[in-house]
């Protein structure tokens, strides 16, 4: 049943030899194809604008007011590629390797080398667009390194890399709609999916203005939605963030993967208060140059300068001596949540842990410093007002990026044919848990060099699709007006938004970081009851038209969706592996430990007639690594 | 904190709209300007009327979705976005006034959210370096030096928010069209569409209904990025070469 397509041959032909053989469609038969693509961050703008410069018809569809505000402009600290012009000893063959073993071994190996593969080339297009990537004296590109590996491959611009290639992104999407095929449609949200004999064919949209559904009708769909981490509430993603578009096509039918694999960050701002709206993000790459510590006395209020060095606990050096600060995400974060547990948490809600630059500053000198991160330095101020020239950080790990999404092949294609699924959306590449700046990576890479390929050779075994009869389309927008009316109709007294909040501090609690069964099993109740409360409770203002809270309570309902199937992946996998870590599976010193006889597999749910979910398994074959344990000691 | 909030309210683009006061109460310092109006909203909501609607997305001061005219100020009154502004900017008992960007360009589509999608004709018209997917050169074959690669990236750090326009008492798009001419006209990769580039995003500029400017410098000033006003003069001076030399006569 799971068909995952990873062409024959040695791993480093795969993708030569898919491109080689895969089908054509030639130039003047592509106008005659539509292809829907829904979000417009880097993976979605990037697929739009390439499908467009080979000749087809392309429809974009974003809830945003423009493709620019998507949320990959949120990325700070930069992007890899084995580009190796530090003469470090980089190659594709590591940066493969590191992205798996970072993955703790649950990806797909030919995926991830196939990407460490189109880094080189996606620098490339980025610097042609314009992308202002820093520079040396030089004039050649600078890089620097980041957490999990030990080269420096990580371009970036300043600490805004996501906004930079996203303007790449942006401009080339819009350039393709002023003299190429792009129609955009922006303020629309996507409400379900339209499957016609097992395929793909449009998307069912609200224009969110007027409050119009709407069927849209083509011969692919591509899904490159994002990331869900939102649905913890207090996460790094921005407010809209959401999980409708690919939870909608699960229910049509596309299988969702590894749900339960959410990334916690280790250097998000710490929660200050109930009023608190989201969790800031500090970009991963200060982690270069800032050391992590805690007092080493638990409960030691006393500030920070006043700790002398001998009672202070720089615990990852300390855990972790060859890669120190620069440990991976899920093992950082979990060692400052142990930390933090343990009662050593420090700042005014005793939820954080020092990142500390003194040393750095008196060895390279503010200017240096502040020429690095000075932004973030800046932001930091501007948010908590403290200065972190003269004081460490305050940093504390958040919900942040989803390396479970819908299911994919080879050819980022669902099981359910024609629908395509990139970037944050899918699971493809991270595994278990994703290196920093992969993630701008991979939605570059999906979008600009795969799909372009992969959708064409579908293409060319499809008719172009005719509009579809009337009767059919009224069929499925009742459908999904019903569904709004009866959101409508509830008339409680508690807002979406109180709902979410509710949700986040389920999940954060039982489904967090440490994951156990007997905590899982809670969850699940819990979250069973509060899914009844909603259909009770709900409180939405009336108004079809312009209705943020009408939004927001549908993207509400699919979340308390989601939130059951979370739970149930977390409570199905025993064994503890990258950022899924269950407190019954640990090694005596409380590393991760793995379960690769029974658990080498990704759990890849389809969704019954009834809502229940039925599990299948991936295999993950390694044929050319050997796996091991994962250490950064 | 105690505060009086006197919001524009506006059912949609044809309603004439006006403002409302609002009180709320134990507002902390530490709470963002976004999350004081959420409290707002909670508040409204639970009395069954229609929550004030803004624009926010990211809360993090990148994404350019948040505006509000906050006591006269874009962004209010530090130089940032409004989402990076906190309470602790505020005293407790006062009223503070907050209303949509006003501009032509940018037509009012419910209370504080506005239409900003003429930036995106502008861009549409030459932001861009018209290059394909595929069959560029190698990344290092471009060198540029620091420097020039510094001035471009300040230009391209703008946000796209709209405050320039507000803060200009032409409503004038001038710094935000002139960042996006700049980064390009200074990096290599810009120049074989340099002059048309400057002509066609000016002549969208101008048939969006922008006003014109009249060096005041409140854009720069009100920057949430900083944009320099050396931008307008670079772009102007684009311009000028570009209608000189041009061969569309």
């Amino acid at each position: 049943m799971i068909d995952s397509k990873i062409p024959p041959g040695p791993i480093q032909e795969k993708w030569t030899q898919y491109k080689a053989s895969c089908r054509l469609i030639n130039p003047a038969n592509r106008r005659k194809y539509r292809v829907i693509v829904v979000g417009t961050g880097l993976a979605g703008s990037s697929c739009a604008a390439s499908l467009s410069e080979l000749g087809f018809q392309v429809e974009v569809f974003t809830f945003h007011e423009s493709p620019r505000r998507a949320h990959s402009v949120a990325a700070q600290g930069g992007i890899n590629a084995a580009k190796d012009y530090k003469n470090d000893g980089d190659s594709i063959w590591r940066m493969f390797y590191d992205t798996v073993k970072g993955g703790d071994f649950r990806s797909r190996e030919a995926n991830v080398y196939r990407m460490a593969e189109c880094s080189l080339a996606l620098i490339d297009q980025a610097v042609a667009q314009g992308v202002p990537f820093a520079r040396e004296y030089s004039g050649y590109l600078s890089n620097r390194s980041f957490g999990g590996v030990q080269v420096s491959r990580t371009f970036y611009a300043r600490g805004q890399t996501g906004q930079q290639l996203l303007q790449g992104a942006y401009q080339a999407l819009m350039r393709q709609s002023q003299i190429g095929n792009v129609r955009l449609h922006t303020r629309h949200e996507m409400m379900d999916l339209w499957v016609e004999e097992g395929k793909a064919k449009g998307i069912v949209a609200r224009n969110l203005d007027t409050g119009e559904i709407k069927l849209h009708v083509a011969d692919a769909v591509v899904l490159a939605t994002g990331g869900y981490g939102k649905i913890y509430y207090l996460s790094t993603l921005a407010m809209n963030c959401n999980a409708s578009a690919i939870w909608r096509a699960h229910k049509q039918g596309a299988f969702f993967a590894a749900p339960s694999w959410t990334q916690f960050h280790p250097t998000s701002l710490p929660q200050m208060g109930d009023y608190q709206s989201k969790l800031t993000l500090m970009s991963e790459s200060l982690r270069n140059d800032g050391r992590i510590w805690v007092p080493i006395k638990s409960g030691d209020n006393r500030p920070p300068h006043e700790i002398p060095e001998e009672e202070r606990d720089y615990y990852l050096e300390r855990k972790y001596p060859s890669y120190g600060n620069l440990a991976p995400r899920d093992i950082s974060s979990r060692a400052a949540k142990e930390q933090i547990d343990n009662g050593h948490g420090v700042g005014p809600m005793n939820n954080a842990v020092y990142l500390d630059f003194k040393d750095a500053i008196n060895r390279d000198g503010k200017t240096a410093i502040e020429k690095r991160y000075g932004n973030l330095f800046y932001m930091y101020k501007k948010i908590t007002g403290m200065d972190a020239f003269k004081e460490p950080m305050l940093i504390s790990p958040s919900a942040h990026f989803s390396m479970g999404g819908l299911w994919v092949d080879y050819e980022l294609m669902s099981n359910l044919e024609g629908l395509f699924v990139l970037g944050e959306a899918n699971f493809a590449d991270h595994g278990a848990n994703r290196l920093g700046a992969n993630s701008l990576l991979q939605a570059c890479v999906d979008g600009y060099f795969i799909s372009p390929h992969t959708i064409m050779n579908y293409l060319a075994g499809e008719k172009p699709i005719e509009d579809p009869k009337p009767e059919l389309s009224h069929e499925i927008i009742d459908t999904n007006q019903k569904r709004l009316d009866n959101l409508l109709a509830i008339q409680g007294n508690k807002t979406a938004e109180e709902f979410h909040k509710e949700l986040g501090k389920i999940l954060y609690n039982k489904c967090g970081l440490i994951r156990e069964k007997q905590t899982l099993l809670k969850a699940k109740t819990e979250l069973k009851n509060l899914r009844d409360s909603f259909y009770k409770e709900l409180l939405v203002p009336k108004g079809s038209s312009l209705n943020f809270e009408l939004e927001k309570a549908a993207r509400m309902e699919d979340y308390l969706e989601l939130a059951q199937l979370i739970v149930e992946d977390a409570l199905q996998r025993e064994e503890s592996c990258g950022a899924h870590f269950r407190a019954e599976h640990q090694t005596p010193d409380g590393e991760a430990k793995r379960n690769d006889n029974e658990f080498q597999f990704v759990s890849v749910w389809e969704i019954l007639e009834n809502g229940n979910h039925n599990l299948h398994k991936e295999h993950l074959d390694f044929e050319s690594i050997k796996v091991s344990e994962r250490s950064y000691k | 904190m105690n505060l009086t909030l006197k919001i524009w309210r506006q059912k949609n683009q044809s309603d004439k709209g006006g403002f409302k006061e609002y009180k709320v109460s134990d507002i902390s310092k530490d709470m963002s300007f976004l999350e004081m109006l959420d409290v707002l909203n909670e508040q409204l909501s639970d009395k069954g009327e229609d929550p004030v609607h803004f624009d926010h997305d990211c809360r993090e001061g990148i994404c350019g979705m948040c505006s509000l005219h906050i006591n006269g100020k874009p962004h209010g009154p530090l130089q940032t976005t409004t989402c990076q502004l906190h309470m602790r900017s505020f005293n407790d008992g006062e009223t503070i006034t907050i209303e949509p960007w006003r501009a032509t360009a940018f037509p009012v589509m419910k209370d504080l959210v506005v239409d900003r999608s003429s930036f995106d004709r502008i861009i549409q018209a030459g932001g861009y370096v018209s290059v394909n997917t595929g069959g560029v050169p190698d990344a290092n074959e471009i060198p540029i030096p620091k420097r020039i690669a510094d001035e471009a990236f300040d230009a391209a750090t703008c946000i796209g928010c709209g405050a320039c326009v507000a803060a200009c008492k032409n409503a004038s798009a001038m710094l935000f069209t002139s960042a996006k001419i700049s980064q390009l006209a200074m990096l290599p990769q810009g120049q074989v569409e340099r002059k048309e580039r400057a002509e066609k995003m000016i002549a969208q500029m101008d048939a969006e209904g922008f006003g014109a400017c009249t060096n005041t410098g409140a854009c720069s000033a009100e920057c949430p990025k900083g944009i320099s006003l050396t931008n307008i003069a670079r772009m102007n001076r684009e311009y000028f070469s570009a209608v000189v030399s041009s061969e569309n006569v």
